[in-house]
């Protein structure tokens, strides 16, 4: 068993019924897995002795619209400085209930990739303290990285909003 | 205005999204008790100009222009990145003349970034005859960078596959004449700040953070390691040729102010070490890769040979053809692990490219760093996180 390996493995006796699929890409390794339990998954491989991923280095996601029967994937890519490993973990999103658990209270830093993925995707994170869009402005309608929002659509700018009270 | 739930009087003052005495477009609203920060809210996206979205919309070649606009102050350490992702997807290797040149003008472009970042954030608290000493020292590295690529700050000088140019001739002494000049301005500004009343005042102690909160927070580059964590991308998981040159990685203790300007004040000095060795061990050969599917033919031959032309009209109409497949590929920019995910689906497109920004992870912590400082404080903490705006908004 190499290294590339040994995170699957670890993951699949622990979570068994969670595991979608595995693949091992150009030195990538991928692990699918079903979203429900994905805030319990990450927890392991970042205070696992032997794992210690501990890094969230990427929180992304990708529409795959009309090639996947769920739509969306929310991509995790996590990085182990004491083991110095590398692992990408996606979980599939369906159209129809675009929401995954919010990771922000096992990594702070998930904050703001979680409020990209929101303003560009449209998914929710659920639990997370403060949804809302943070590179395009709040009466920006639609969500731009969808495949189907057009490429040369334009919105109106608006003026200056009322940030906070 | 008055804050809820308080008897004292609080203000709120917006700096930015454009103010004097910062640079880059953000917007930093700062709730004050006096002059004390208690709380603040950032807000990017002033620069958004939807490159991921752009970039599914292009070839895999034409993305390389875009990523010039990332970090603007090293545009060909994002050059070097995003084609290295693709290569990485396409399963191919670049001759060893084209790592070494990518690897020098890598480290170059990150020796003008830490300039940069040094020098406007000296001048931002007073010391201006930094930034002159940086400014000029810079002006002699961007010239070695328009003598190989031809522009200053929109390179897009690499290609999928190989670099454009070779190196020009005389490169070897040019770099010799800059370096000594970059050296002398290094140790002139290291002469007037580190030691520096007012400097060490204003820096050490201020906007500290701690190893593992910077880890939570995904902290990467001169920010993390000023905390003292060994994590440099180019060590880590070395590419190019950084496993066979000799350099040190610098790490502070504190991880505050001053410890984040030391270490990319010695950075320079390691980045300059690394071009000396890959200048001197340089092999001849080409500087592509010899397959008319994915490098553009020269341009004598494109006129004269049919099949030159053919692969050329293929190339530029079609792009390269990417297998189907998804990678992440990191590299260590100006800021930290800058990192591209490239999701292909054969075509000549990309069907989505994600770059992975560093100074993204650690604007977010700003809130966090200035809290319970002077409203003066925001200025030096800004000033040694780097933000840029093109990479933060892409």
């Amino acid at each position: 068993m190499n290294e590339k390996e040994f995170p699957v493995v670890k993951l699949k006796e622990k979570f068994t019924d969670e595991i979608i699929g595995e693949d091992y890409f150009r030195g990538d390794t991928t692990v699918i897995v079903k979203k429900e339990r994905i805030k319990e998954i990450l927890s392991f491989l970042k205070n696992d002795e032997q794992l210690r991923f501990n890094f969230l280095m990427d929180l992304t996601c990708v529409d795959y619209l009309g090639k996947k029967s769920e739509r969306f994937e929310v991509v995790y890519h996590l990085y182990s400085l004491g083991n110095n490993w590398r692992i990408r973990i996606k979980v599939p999103v369906s159209e129809e209930d675009p929401t995954v658990d919010s990771v922000t209270d096992i990594w702070i830093g998930a904050n703001w990739f979680e409020r990209e993925v929101y303003d560009m995707f449209g998914i929710f994170f659920k639990g997370h303290p403060d949804l809302r869009r943070i590179l395009l402005y709040p009466e920006f309608e639609g969500h731009p990285l969808r495949k189907d929002y057009p490429v040369k659509k334009r919105q109106p700018l608006v003026g200056p909003s009322d940030w906070k009270e | 205005m008055n804050g809820s739930g308080n008897d004292k009087e609080r203000m709120y003052l917006n700096m930015g999204p454009s103010h004097p005495a910062m640079h880059g477009t953000v917007r930093i609203l700062v709730e004050l008790e006096g002059e004390k920060i208690v709380n603040s809210d950032v807000e990017i996206g002033y620069l958004h100009r939807g490159f991921e979205k752009m970039a599914e919309n292009s070839t895999y070649n034409q993305v390389v222009p875009y990523t010039d606009r990332l970090n603007y102050v090293s545009p060909l350490i994002n050059n070097v990145g995003y084609v290295m992702a693709v290569e990485k997807l396409l399963g191919i290797e670049v001759p060893e003349r084209c790592k070494y040149i990518r690897t020098i003008m890598s480290e170059i472009s990150r020796i003008t970034d830490h300039l940069t970042c040094i020098a406007a954030a000296a001048a931002e608290l007073g010391a201006l005859t930094v930034f002159f000493y940086f400014m000029k020292a810079r002006e002699y590295l961007w010239e070695l960078i328009e003598a190989t690529t031809g522009a200053r700050l929109t390179t897009s000088y690499t290609r999928i596959g190989g670099v454009v140019r070779d190196l020009p001739e005389n490169f070897m002494d040019g770099v010799k004449k800059a370096f000594e000049k970059v050296r002398e301005a290094i140790y002139e500004v290291d002469r007037l700040l580190t030691r520096n009343r007012i400097f060490l005042d204003r820096t050490k102690g201020v906007g500290v953070i701690k190893a593992e909160e910077a880890i939570e927070y995904g902290f990467t580059g001169p920010c993390l390691r000023a905390t003292g964590v060994n994590y440099d991308v180019r060590k880590a998981q070395p590419y190019l040729i950084y496993k066979e040159v000799d350099f040190d990685i610098p790490l502070g203790t504190n991880g505050d102010t001053f410890d984040r300007y030391i270490v990319r004040l010695e950075e320079m000095h390691q980045s300059m070490r690394i071009v000396e060795q890959a200048l001197e061990k340089i092999p001849s050969g080409p500087i592509a890769v010899d397959s008319p599917d994915i490098f553009l033919p020269p341009k004598d031959k494109v006129y004269t040979n049919i099949e030159a032309l053919m692969s050329h009209f293929k190339l530029i109409m079609e792009g390269v053809k990417v297998p189907p497949g998804e990678v992440y590929f990191a590299v260590e920019g100006a800021n930290g692990e800058l990192g591209f995910y490239i999701v292909s689906d054969g075509s000549g497109k990309p069907y989505r490219v994600r770059v992975r920004p560093p100074c993204f992870a650690i604007m977010q912590a700003f809130s966090r760093l200035i809290k319970g400082h002077m409203v003066a404080d925001v200025i030096p903490v800004f000033g040694s996180i780097n933000m840029i705006g093109g990479e933060i908004d892409r």
